[in-house]
């Protein structure tokens, strides 16, 4: 197995999952890494999008040869070796898309992000793709949680099982996750998604963020998106949606399977920065964005670096 | 290949362990007055995720069973394509949007004509709904489950003169390539109609029109709501199989784009 330098240097015990939660002080001290400055977290996000049942690389066509479960697994275990403060993140649309689906429901998808070691996912239209009852099978097979905000689930059986934020607390940076869903009405048979409520996703997100930075006191806000990337027309996507609100640091999003050559620096509601990225498609690419943090309040007037 | 093992699975956790560390951290975090971090910088990229990559032991050996299972099914070879087809080869109408139109009336028709001894006068698809290209050379169970790995069923709608215009004002208005079969559109130069016929005749608005689509489009897919409260008939047969079928009976595949939906020169 290939190490990076840095990580050679230290207790190679510290690389195993458990030992890892164990040395927490410790691992506090020696992994923020040689080039961060005293009172500076790091703080690393992986993201997928629109994996869509891809689990082998793919074979023929533009793509042939890309993508692929088992390096993806190992890609995230090199970063997570370099950064043990990472979070892995997907946008949704997990389903749908090779014969993996067809035959087993999902279950190898869901077993194998489990065992990558995902922490959250929202959920996409072709997550809806067996049915609700299809994607509620699934679950127990999830060791992550489906964060979405904007699909009330009260009259179906997802009821409960699902959440509408969620607060990571890595190396002592307080993460907020919120999740928001594309329509569903006329994209998904309502025969699959039952009493889905769909809601307003900017009215969402400003709540969200909102509830994020205040009651949970979150020093980072990720808004995990399957609205698409841009439209045409005033159909709501996530440069729109980044535009409208604040409190976001992030928007990671999918559907559109866009492919970006860099993250998209747009400006809130209030003029503030917010970065948008998606990841194309089918496993293709892992995002990366890395969040340095400092300790207290950084003087007024003194500007996010972005480095895309 | 060279093996990478997977480090951080949550699969082989130690519970008891966890439980320390989440109360260690607890009361870590507890102890000492909370900290607020401000964001001072942000960096992006992204990674290919291709063959200069190693792969995770232990993930590989978790795939290989269903992968085993799932070949065996998959690789059976069921027809011959002698030319690559992809769903954005050309605007208005394609090789591979035609063959599914084609195939949807070939299978479709007999079994709705032994239920309700009516015909099809044409077949309404989606460009969306096509999900993979079919490359040159066998064409294998696999393929038609990766052009359709929905499970959606031929349905036949039937609708008024008055309901095929808004169809068709519909694909005028988008004009993307929606597979059709039995419909011709052709536009001018500033894209009015210039013709419209089904079955080689202009559309009478007082017959009704049998049309075979989708579950999913009927049901208001893709914002098709010219088939909101129609008439329907079930025929219980999954796109899917209707190309499994066909691939099965037929030796060599041979589709190519027409001027069924064009723009005249």
């Amino acid at each position: 197995m290939k190490r990076r330098k840095f990580i050679r240097n230290t207790s190679t015990g510290i690389l195993a999952g458990t030992a890892l939660w164990s040395n927490y002080a410790l691992a506090n001290g020696i992994f923020t890494g040689p080039e961060l400055e005293m009172g500076t977290k790091k703080i690393t996000i992986l993201h997928t999008n629109d994996t869509h049942s891809h689990i082998e690389p793919i074979s023929g066509g533009r793509n042939d040869g890309r993508g692929g479960v088992a390096r993806r697994a190992a890609l995230i275990n090199t970063v997570r070796e370099e950064n043990p403060n990472t979070l892995l993140l997907d946008c949704g649309d997990i389903f749908q898309g090779t014969p993996y689906f067809n035959f087993y429901g999902g279950e190898l998808e869901i077993k194998l992000m489990t065992m990558m070691g995902y922490d959250a996912a929202t959920i996409g239209n072709h997550d809806f793709d067996n049915s609700i009852d299809g994607l509620f099978k699934q679950l127990p097979n999830a060791s992550f949680d489906f964060v979405i905000s904007n699909y009330d689930f009260s009259n179906t059986i997802m009821d409960g099982h699902i959440k509408s934020r969620k607060v990571v607390i890595k190396d002592g940076v307080r993460i907020g996750l919120f999740g928001v869903g594309i329509q569903l009405q006329g994209l998904v048979d309502p025969k699959m998604y039952k009493e889905t409520i769909y809601n307003d996703p900017i009215e969402t997100a400003k709540d969200q963020a909102r509830l994020l930075r205040e009651e949970d006191n979150c020093d980072l806000v990720i808004c995990m998106s399957h609205l698409g990337y841009s439209y045409r027309g005033d159909k709501v996507s996530d440069l729109a949606l980044a535009a409208a609100t604040s409190g976001i640091d992030l928007i990671i999003g999918g559907h559109t399977h866009t492919f970006l050559d860099a993250p998209e620096i747009v400006k809130n509601a209030i003029g503030k920065d917010v970065m948008v990225n998606q990841v194309g498609c089918y496993g293709i690419n892992l995002g990366r964005i890395d969040f340095y943090l400092k300790e207290g309040k950084i003087d007024k007037g003194v500007d996010v670096v972005y480095d895309v | 290949m060279k093996k990478n093992k997977l480090v951080n699975s949550k699969v082989v956790f130690n519970h008891s362990a966890f439980a320390k560390a989440v109360l260690l951290s607890t009361i870590l975090l507890v102890s000492c007055s909370q900290k607020i971090y401000e964001l001072k910088k942000v960096s992006g990229n992204q990674t290919a995720v291709d063959a200069t990559l190693e792969s995770t032991e232990e993930i590989e050996a978790f795939i290989a069973p269903f992968k085993k299972s799932l070949d065996g099914q998959m690789n059976e070879q069921i027809s011959y394509n002698p030319t690559s087809m992809h769903k954005n080869d050309y605007k208005l109408n394609t090789p591979i949007g035609n063959m599914m139109a084609a195939i949807v009336r070939t299978q479709g028709e007999p079994v709705y004509y032994s239920r309700t001894g009516k015909r099809l006068d044409m077949v309404l698809l989606n460009h969306g709904g096509i999900r993979s290209g079919l490359n040159a050379g066998p064409v294998t169970m696999r393929s038609a489950y990766e052009i359709m790995p929905f499970d959606n069923e031929i349905v036949i709608a039937e609708l008024s003169g008055k309901q095929v215009h808004e169809l068709i004002n519909y694909l005028v208005e988008r004009k993307s390539a929606h597979p059709i079969d039995g419909l011709q559109i052709l536009l001018n130069k500033d894209h009015s109609i210039n013709k419209v016929l089904i079955n080689k005749k202009p559309i009478d608005n007082y017959k009704t029109y049998t049309v075979a689509t989708n579950d999913y489009l009927y049901n208001g897919g893709d914002n098709m709501s010219f088939f909101k409260d129609t008439p329907m008939t079930k025929i219980d047969y999954k796109i899917r199989n209707a190309l499994i079928d066909y691939f099965k009976k037929v030796d060599t595949l041979n589709f190519k784009r027409d001027n069924r939906f064009d723009i005249l020169k």
